[in-house]
C-alpha cells in the first residue's frame, strides 16, 4: 500500500513515443496509388506504380511547388498567409533568365551581361525572392496589415513588374551552364532531376530548422498565441519578416529552377503556384489558424497533388474533369483531416 | 392581495403582480469543474426598485446574472418571473420573457447604425418587405425621448463614447418592454457627469416600475441609487437589506466577514536592497503617478478592484504597455523598458492574469510551453536549442512544482487550471528571475493546488526574489505580503504594513 502511494507521488515525468500526425497523410497518399493502380489495371492495362519514369516525373511536376510550399507552410504556422509566390516565381525567372543569356542571342536584354557564370543568374533570382518576402514581411509587422492583403499587393505589383521588364517578351537563348540547373540525372538506375534533389534539399533543411531551432520553435509560437509570444520576450515583428523572408527566398529558388527547366524566362510563369502551395499545406496538415505544422506533411501534401495529376493523365482523364476532381479531393482531405484531429483532441 | 377571485390575463410587458416580487429566485446552485460558483442562494427582486448585488470579486455575483438572464442554467433551485416558474432556455428567451442584460462588455455593433443596434431582428419593413428606415428613426426617437437620451439615431454605434453606448443599451433593452433590466458595473468607464445622466435614467425606468439589478463594488452608488442589497461572498448569500438601514462598515463586514482559516505558509525571511523602484510611472488614461519600491525577499502585494490599473501597472513594468511619463529604476540604475524583450533581459519574469489570453500555448505541448520563454536567454547553440539540457532541466522543475502529468509532450490544453498555471510558473522559474511580477497567481485554481504555490512564492522569495503579487482574494493578499499598496482608479491610494494590514482597510483605500 504504501509503496503503491510513493510510486503514485513520485510523478514520473517520461516522454512516451506516439505515432507522428503525417503518419495519417501518409495513408491517404498510399491510399491514392493503389486505387490509381487499381483502376490502371482496370481501364488501361497497366501498373501506374511499376513505371520509374513516372515515378520521376510525378516528384518533378512538383518539386517547384514543393519548394515554396516548404516557405509558404512555415509562413501558414505563424497564422499568415503568402499570396505572392507564384508571381515571385515569375519575376525571379525573368530576372534570371535576363542574366543567363548567350551572346548568340542578338537582341539579349542586357548585350553586354552574356555568357556570365550562372552564379550572377541564380543570386539575382534568390535576391529578387528575398528582397519581396522582405517587404512582405516588413509592410506585416510595422503596419500590421492583415498578411493576406499585403501578400496580394505583392502579388499583383510583382506579376506586373515580371511583365515590365522585357514589356511582356519572353527571354530566350539561356546559356547551358545554367539550363544544367534543370537537368536530371541517373542515380542507380533511376532518373533524378535536380529540382527533385533541391526540393528534398529545402525540406530536410527546413524540417530541421523548424524542430530544432529557436527559429522554429518561436514560428509554432507566434501562430499559437502572439499574446503569449509577447509576454514570453518574443520579437514578433522580427521574427514575422525573417520567416516571410524566407518563404519569398524559396519564391525566388522556386523562379530560377522554373526558368532552368524551360530554358527561358517567361512573365507568365508560376500562375496560380501559391494556391498550389497552399494546398499542399494545407493537405499536409497545416493549420490556417497557425501553429500547427511540419514540412513533412508538406512533403507528403505536395506529392499527393503530383499523384493525382499525373494519376488522372495516366488513366486519360480530360483536362477539365482532372481540376474539377482535384479540387473535390483536396476540400474533402482537409475535412476528414480536420474531423480526426477534433476526434483526438476529445479523447 | 385579493387575486383569488379575478384572473385577469397579464398583457404583455407584465402588469404588477399584487402582492408579490418581479423575480424570486431562491435556493439556485450551480457548479463549474472543481468550483461551487453558487451555493444555495436567493434573490428577491421587487417591481419599482433598484437592487444593489454587493460582494467580493469571485463572490458569485456574476454568475447569479448570468443565470437570470439565461445564459447559464443553475444545476437547481427555483425561479419565479411575476408568480410564476419558468426555465429559460438562453438568453433570447430570457429577453423575450422581459428579462435583459447589459453587459460590462458592450455587446453592440460599431459599424452599425445607432437605430440598426436597437431594432435588430425587429426592424420595421415596409409593406414589400424591405427595411422601414424612416419608421424605424421615429420609434427610435420616441424611445430616446422617453428615457430622455439625446442621441442622433442615425449615427454609427463606433463613433460614440462609451457613456452613449451604454444609452443606447440600456434603451435597446427597454425596447423590448423588459421589466427586470440587470447592469453590471454601468458606471466603470464613465464620468461623474455620465453618471449623474445614467442615474437620472435609472430613476424613470424605477418610476415606470421596473426592476433594476445592479452590481457595483461602489458603496456611494449603493447609498445614492439602491433601494436595496444583497449582499454575496464566496459563492454564498449573506443577507439583504434595505439600503436606508445598513451602514458602509456593515456592509463591508459582510462582504469580507470570513476569518482567515486558510494557512498561508509565508516565511519570515531577510529583507535585502531595492531591486525594483518606480518612480511617477503613468500611462495615459489607465494609472497616473504610481510609484513604490520592492526589495529582495520582499513580497509586495497589490491590492484592488477589478478595473483599478492594477495589471495596467503590472504590464507597464514588464514592457507590454511602455509608460508615458515616469522612470523605472532596477538594482539602482534606471532602465528603459520597452518590450517584454527587455524586461527579461533585466531578469524580470510576469505571470499574467489571463491564462488562455497571455499565457499558454493551447496548441503546444507541456515541454514547448514550459521553455519557450528561456529560449531567449539560454539553452540555445548556434541557433539549435540545446533539447537534451532543457527537456532534463524542465522535467526536474516540473516535478518539483508537482505538475501532474505523465508527460511533457501531452498538449497542455488537457491539463486543469491549476496545472496549466504550475507549467506557465515553471516556463517563467527557468528563466531564473531576480523580480517575479505575479497576476493572480491562484485564480481559478482549487485549494490543494493553491496552497503548493503559495509555498513556492513563499520560497522564492526566501532565496531573494524580489516578489510583486496581484490578486483580487484578500486572503491571500494579507496572508502572502510583506506590504501592500492598494490602487484605486489609477492611484496609489496607500501602503499598508503587514502588521496593520486589514480586509476593512484595504476595502476603505480601495473603494473610497
Amino acid at each position: 500500500m504504501s509503496t503503491n502511494e510513493i510510486a503514485g507521488s513520485a510523478n514520473v515525468i517520461g516522454s512516451k513515443k506516439r505515432l507522428p500526425p503525417e503518419v495519417s497523410i501518409l495513408g491517404v497518399l498510399i491510399g491514392i496509388a493503389i486505387v490509381f493502380e487499381i483502376l490502371g489495371w482496370i481501364f488501361v492495362g497497366d501498373s501506374f506504380l511499376a513505371n520509374k519514369q513516372r515515378l520521376s516525373i510525378i516528384i518533378l511536376q512538383v518539386s517547384v511547388i514543393g519548394i515554396i510550399a516548404v516557405g509558404v507552410t512555415q509562413v501558414i504556422i505563424t497564422a499568415g498567409v503568402d499570396l505572392s509566390s507564384g508571381s515571385v516565381v515569375g519575376l525571379a525567372a525573368m530576372v534570371a533568365a535576363s542574366l543567363a543569356q548567350t551572346s548568340a542571342n542578338p537582341r539579349a536584354v542586357y548585350p553586354s551581361l552574356t555568357d556570365m557564370s550562372p552564379i550572377w543568374a541564380i543570386l539575382a533570382g534568390l535576391g529578387v525572392g528575398l528582397l519581396a518576402g522582405m517587404v512582405n514581411g516588413s509592410l506585416i509587422a510595422r503596419t500590421k496589415i492583415p498578411p493576406f492583403i499585403a501578400t496580394l499587393g505583392m502579388m499583383v505589383s510583382a506579376r506586373g513588374l515580371a511583365k515590365w521588364y522585357t514589356l511582356g517578351q519572353p527571354v530566350a537563348l539561356l546559356d547551358e551552364s545554367f539550363t544544367w540547373f534543370g537537368k536530371s540525372f541517373n542515380i542507380m538506375g533511376f532518373p533524378l532531376p535536380l529540382p527533385v534533389i533541391v526540393f528534398l534539399l529545402v525540406a530536410v533543411i527546413f524540417h530541421i530548422a523548424l524542430g530544432y531551432t529557436r527559429y522554429g520553435k518561436f514560428t509554432y509560437a507566434i501562430g499559437a498565441n502572439p499574446q503569449a509570444a509577447r509576454v514570453s520576450g518574443i520579437n514578433i515583428g522580427g521574427h514575422l519578416i525573417k520567416v516571410y523572408a524566407i518563404a519569398g527566398l524559396l519564391s525566388g529558388l522556386a523562379g530560377v529552377m522554373t526558368a532552368a527547366r524551360a530554358a527561358s524566362g517567361q512573365p507568365g510563369m508560376g500562375v496560380a503556384y501559391e494556391l498550389d502551395a497552399i494546398a499542399a499545406a494545407v493537405i499536409g496538415g497545416t493549420s490556417l489558424s497557425g501553429g500547427v505544422g511540419r514540412i513533412t506533411g508538406t512533403v507528403i501534401g505536395t506529392i499527393i497533388l503530383g499523384v493525382l495529376t499525373s494519376g488522372f493523365t495516366f488513366l486519360k482523364v480530360g483536362a477539365y474533369y482532372q481540376e474539377i476532381i482535384k479540387g473535390i479531393i483536396i476540400v474533402a482531405a482537409v475535412i476528414i483531416d480536420q474531423h480526426r484531429q477534433n476526434k483526438r483532441k476529445k479523447a | 392581495m385579493q387575486d383569488t377571485g379575478t384572473m385577469e390575463a397579464a398583457p404583455a410587458g407584465g402588469a404588477a403582480v399584487d402582492g408579490g416580487y418581479l423575480l424570486e429566485v431562491e435556493n439556485v446552485r450551480k457548479e463549474f469543474p472543481g468550483v461551487v460558483a453558487l451555493d444555495n442562494v436567493q434573490l428577491r427582486l421587487k417591481r419599482g426598485s433598484v437592487h444593489a448585488l454587493m460582494g467580493e470579486n469571485g463572490a458569485g455575483k456574476s454568475t447569479l446574472m448570468k443565470i437570470v438572464a439565461g445564459i447559464y442554467t443553475p444545476d437547481s433551485g427555483s425561479f419565479k418571473l411575476r408568480g410564476e416558474d419558468i426555465k429559460l432556455r438562453g438568453p433570447l428567451d430570457a429577453l423575450e420573457h422581459g428579462i435583459a442584460m447589459i453587459h460590462q462588455e458592450l455587446n453592440l455593433m460599431a459599424p452599425m447604425t445607432v437605430a440598426e443596434n436597437i431594432w435588430i431582428r425587429r426592424e420595421p419593413t415596409s409593406r414589400f418587405g424591405f427595411i422601414d428606415h424612416g419608421e424605424m428613426r421615429r420609434k427610435t426617437v420616441a424611445l430616446f425621448k422617453r428615457l430622455n437620451i439625446d442621441i442622433d439615431p442615425d449615427i454609427q454605434v463606433g463613433t460614440l463614447s462609451v457613456a452613449s453606448r451604454q444609452m443606447v443599451e440600456i434603451a435597446k433593452a427597454v425596447s423590448y418592454e423588459s421589466d427586470v433590466l440587470i447592469m453590471d458595473e454601468p458606471t466603470s468607464a464613465l464620468t461623474e457627469r455620465e453618471v449623474d445622466h445614467l442615474f437620472t435614467i435609472i430613476r424613470a425606468l424605477r418610476e415606470q416600475g421596473k426592476g433594476i439589478i445592479y452590481i457595483t463594488h461602489k458603496m456611494n452608488e449603493l447609498f445614492e441609487i439602491a433601494d436595496e442589497c444583497s449582499v454575496f461572498r464566496d459563492g454564498k448569500y449573506i443577507a439583504t437589506k434595505a439600503s436606508t438601514e445598513v451602514t458602509r462598515d456593515d456592509i463591508i463586514h459582510m462582504m469580507v466577514g470570513r476569518e482567515i482559516t486558510q494557512m498561508f505558509p509565508k516565511e519570515e525571511v531577510p529583507i535585502g536592497d531595492v531591486v525594483l523602484s518606480a518612480k511617477g510611472l503613468t500611462l495615459k488614461g489607465v494609472f497616473t503617478d504610481v510609484s513604490f519600491d520592492v526589495r529582495a525577499g520582499e513580497i509586495l502585494g497589490i491590492a484592488g478592484l477589478v478595473g483599478s490599473g492594477r495589471s495596467n501597472i503590472a504590464e507597464t513594468i514588464f514592457g507590454v504597455t511602455p509608460a508615458d511619463g515616469g522612470t523605472i529604476e532596477l538594482f539602482g540604475k534606471t532602465v528603459r523598458i520597452d518590450s517584454p524583450a527587455t524586461a527579461m533581459k533585466h531578469g524580470m519574469a510576469f505571470l499574467t492574469e489571463d491564462r488562455k489570453e497571455t499565457g499558454c500555448f493551447l496548441l503546444l505541448d507541456i515541454q514547448e510551453n514550459t521553455q519557450m520563454a528561456v529560449l531567449q536567454s539560454g539553452y540555445v547553440k548556434n541557433g539549435f536549442v540545446q533539447q537534451k539540457q532543457l527537456g532534463t532541466d524542465s522535467v526536474e522543475i516540473s516535478q518539483a512544482l508537482r505538475v501532474k502529468t505523465p508527460d511533457m509532450a501531452e498538449p497542455i490544453i488537457n491539463l486543469s487550471g491549476g496545472n496549466q498555471q504550475k507549467v506557465l510558473i515553471a516556463r517563467w522559474l527557468l528563466t531564473r528571475p531576480k523580480i517575479l511580477i505575479l497576476d493572480e497567481p491562484t485564480r481559478g485554481i482549487d485549494v490543494g493546488a493553491k496552497a503548493e504555490i503559495h509555498r513556492l512564492i513563499s520560497k522564492l522569495a526566501g532565496q531573494g526574489v524580489g516578489v510583486i503579487m496581484i490578486s483580487s482574494e484578500m486572503p491571500e493578499v494579507l496572508g502572502m505580503s510583506d506590504r501592500i499598496m492598494v490602487v484605486h482608479e489609477g492611484r496609489v491610494t496607500g501602503f499598508l504594513d503587514r502588521a496593520e494590514a486589514s480586509q476593512v482597510k484595504i476595502m476603505e483605500l480601495a473603494s473610497h
